[in-house]
């Protein structure tokens, strides 16, 4: 049926083939791994040299750099899988700091037994990403683990930024009277990839919001510039556990508005079902900002006029609070506090 | 232990299960411990299960006396502000 | 979302207080306990008692069934399993409640126990088809809500003949509690001196009303003569409720009436009782936190399901464990002790390391004060006397 010769032998089975051991022992395997799929779903001119390591010049400034594993299950979701995730979730870590993203780096753990169609998938993904964002990923590693010892595939992806002269963005900044900007609906991450776990049983059409957030930061900051305090993406814990990070750090409060923050229909109706707090759902492709007052109907204008950044709202200010609580004035009228996610977020019958 | 909401049947399956949704999420339950259920009708769902089935008629009655019940209360509360 | 969002009107809800208020009669102290572990996170979530004049309160009652558990039983489901072979199925609610020596299954399954956590007891019975292998036990709790579940399985694992599947019944009974939380000498219930806390009337239970309905509740009302008034679990509905108690404590009426009634019927579901009393019998007797041993409050398998009885297929004969010394959950649960009078509340025990089974279910007076209520201290609030 198949008329092209057989070149299992030659050439990697895309099709049926699965990572073994031999794949992570650095041998012929091992080349041949990143040859067929690594290296042609990544094209780079750095990559492409093949060396060890990236060699580049570095522009004048402060650099960023950040690092961040990848364990996800499913691998594939909704809106994205763990490849484009990989991509998203460093650059943005890199650009809450201001920075413009230069490059990543992408180390993989694969269990023995993988399915190389999955990981060309997941490799194909990533580069696709980082070709989108206009970040290349120049340097790599593979490692082969037993079956059993690993959930398929772990990525770990450390990336590197430079910042704009004279911006310091940290979570030290924010001081009462700030004002607390989202970038959109919070959730979409969380309960698309809740959907495909299939004890969970229920369906939906949201797509997660993983991506990249570089393009909107770089106007965020030509906008506001040093009136910008702080950024940060409310990834696992939510907006809930970003809001109580920076309280501490600032040794601030926080007052939100529940009736400002922006959730879709379908991420609201998914948390009343499992019993989950929206608040405490995880999001890979939403930024919170918090910015002097009198930049922030400017900052929030030039957030609504980018595409990742349409539904922006203002949620609330910084309050003096020696107590450091996030507090939150309820749809309802009343006042409640935000706390962190205590232990992992598990759906509830209770 | 109770977390349930009230949810819309769109389709029978077979097996006692139903389709149900809610805002665009969709899920299947049973409906062992009713009888007669309905698409349309709005199921109390717990773990999975189908407890009792809402009765549109008195969710109406129930608003209208929260609003009657509010009534002398809205008339002392003109400086309220939301 | 229809029939969840027209009962969470916050102006409406405002206006509802304000008829209270104007209702609740001036100099004399209305308090109310609302059963559910569903109504207490109401309160806190959404900040009722904030709304309700400082004459009439709220007491958080013993109706979540994870903080009633006794620790041995969560002993029990831990040694179950850490045996060979079995898989635990538990709803997740249950994996972070302390058991002796410092355990819980959370931590038994980091140390290898295979446990599964399930959104729904199909999914039990799932696994043990997919995997014949392993020896399923259901770990079920829970008040009459749940209870129709874990009957509606055991007698689908009979028709399928499922030889792997066994149930670890903890289900238990709501007016047994109800019963238990009133039945103390009046001196005690009314003495501020010995602790009690005086209760005028209760926001019966939601769910647990659609199942057994509102009939069990009236030879309670009028034993104690207690008003109750079965409530749903919006906020809405919350205020309706401690409206028509406070109508119902000045006209000295102690009626059992439902706020309910788009949910709820006076006979309840007829099926489910049907399937429970199929499955289940009445225990003898059950220990609950904070509430010691009570007679006839809560099932076990009949006779006829025995060979799905985890506690007969394995032998569990269940040592009772004393609580913490100094976790005060017990008389939380009985509406003696607030959350934030507890010595070990937010000092060492958090719901990042739950001493008491009160700070481990969100459904926990502890929890919900924790999690909503607590910039509500920073604010000095009138002590409410213990009686009129």
């Amino acid at each position: 049926m198949d008329p092209a010769p057989r070149l299992r032998t030659r050439r990697l089975d895309l099709r049926n083939g699965r990572v073994d051991l031999s794949h992570g022992a650095g041998g012929r395997a091992t080349t041949q791994l990143i040859d067929e799929i690594f290296r042609p779903a990544f094209d780079n001119p750095l990559l492409a040299q093949g060396n060890d390591q990236a060699a580049f010049d570095v522009p004048a400034g402060r650099m960023v750099m950040s690092t961040d594993s990848y364990v996800i299950s499913p691998l594939f979701f909704p809106g994205g899988d763990i490849g484009s995730l990989a991509v998203h979730g460093t650059i943005n870590d890199v650009a809450m700091a201001g920075a413009r993203p230069l490059h990543l780096a992408a180390g993989f753990i694969l269990e023995e037994g993988f399915q190389l169609a999955d990981l060309q998938r997941i490799a194909t993904s990533m580069g696709r990403a980082a070709r989108d964002a206009g970040v290349a990923i120049v340097t790599g590693d593979t490692k082969v683990v037993e079956r059993g010892s690993g959930d398929g595939v772990f990525i770990s992806t450390t990336g590197i930024g430079i910042v704009p002269p004279g911006l310091i963005l940290s979570g030290d900044r924010a001081r009462p009277g700030d004002q607390v900007i989202l970038s959109g609906s919070l959730g979409d991450h969380g309960v698309a990839v809740m959907s495909q776990r299939n004890n969970l049983g229920f369906e939906t059409t949201i797509l997660s919001d993983s991506a990249a957030l570089h393009g909107l930061v770089a106007e965020m900051v030509h906008v506001a510039g040093a009136s910008l305090r702080l950024l940060r993406d409310p990834t696992r814990g939510g907006l809930a556990a970003s809001l109580n990070e920076i309280a501490q750090q600032s040794n601030v409060g926080f007052l939100i508005n529940e009736h400002a923050i922006p959730v879709k229909d379908q991420v609201a109706a998914a948390c009343e079902l499992l019993g989950l707090d929206p608040l405490h759902v995880a999001n890979e492709g939403k930024l919170v900002a918090v910015v002097a007052p009198e930049a922030a109907d400017a900052l929030l204008a030039v957030m609504r006029a980018h595409p990742l950044g349409r539904e922006a709202a203002r949620i609330g200010e910084v309050i003096a609070d020696e107590q450091r609580f996030v507090q939150m004035i309820t749809s309802f009228g009343g006042g409640r506090i935000v706390d962190w996610l205590t232990g992992e977020q598990l759906p509830r019958i209770c | 232990m109770c977390l349930a909401i009230p949810i819309r049947v769109e389709a029978l399956l077979a097996d006692d299960m139903a389709r149900v949704t809610l805002s665009g999420i969709s899920k299947t339950v049973s409906i062992a411990l009713l009888e007669d259920v309905q698409v349309g009708d709005y199921l109390l769902i717990h773990a999975g299960y189908a407890l009792t089935r809402l009765d549109p008629d008195e969710a109406e009655r129930t608003l209208d006396l929260m609003r009657e019940a509010a009534v002398p209360g809205l008339a002392e509360m003109q400086d309220w502000r939301p | 979302m229809k029939y969840i969002d027209e009962y969470r009107d916050g102006t409406l809800a405002r206006a509802i207080a304000t008829t209270i208020a104007s209702e609740a009669v001036p100099g004399r102290h209305y308090q109310f306990m609302e059963f559910c572990g569903g109504h207490t996170h109401a309160v806190s979530r959404y900040g009722i008692e904030d709304l309700l004049p400082s004459n009439v309160r709220m007491v958080h009652g013993p109706g979540c069934p994870v903080c009633v558990l006794p620790v041995g039983r969560i002993d029990d489901a831990i040694a179950l399993a850490l045996r060979p072979g079995v898989t635990l199925c538990t709803y997740a609610d249950l994996m972070r409640v302390p058991a002796s020596g410092g355990g819980s299954l959370l931590k038994a399954r980091s140390a290898g126990a295979d446990i599964r956590m399930v959104y729904s007891t199909m999914d039990a019975i799932r696994i043990a088809e997919d995997e014949p292998g392993r020896d399923v036990v259901f770990f079920a709790i829970g008040f009459e809500t749940t209870t129709p579940a874990t009957a509606i399985a055991i007698r689908l694992a009979r028709r399928k003949m499922l030889r792997n599947f066994s149930v670890f019944c903890n289900h238990v009974l709501t007016p047994p509690a109800i019963r238990a939380v009133l039945d103390v000498p009046d001196d005690d219930n009314a003495d501020e001196h010995t602790g009690g806390v005086r209760i005028d009337g209760f926001v019966g239970p939601a769910h647990v009303s659609t199942v057994i309905g509102t009939t069990p509740y009236v030879a309670l009302a009028k034993h104690f003569r207690k008003p109750v008034v079965v409530a749903g679990f919006e906020p809405l509905d919350m205020m309706q409720a401690i409206l028509m108690l406070v109508r119902q404590i000045n006209d000295g009426r102690h009626d059992v009436e439902n706020q309910y009634i788009r949910m709820v019927s006076e006979a309840g579901n007829l099926i489910a009782q049907r399937a429970i009393a199929e499955v289940f019998e009445l225990r003898a007797s059950f220990e609950w936190r904070g509430l010691g041993e009570l007679p006839d409050s809560a099932l076990q398998l009949r006779e006829a399901y025995a060979d799905l009885d985890a506690e007969r297929r394995f032998s569990i004969t269940t040592v009772s464990t004393a609580d913490n010394p100094a976790c005060e959950c017990g008389d939380v649960l009985r509406g003696r002790t607030k959350p934030a009078e507890c010595k070990l509340f937010g000092t060492v025990c958090s719901p990042e390391t739950p001493m008491g089974s009160c700070m481990v279910s969100p459904e926990g007076a502890c929890a919900a004060h924790w999690a909503y209520g607590r910039f509500r201290n920073r604010v000095a609030r009138q002590p409410v006397p213990a009686a009129t």
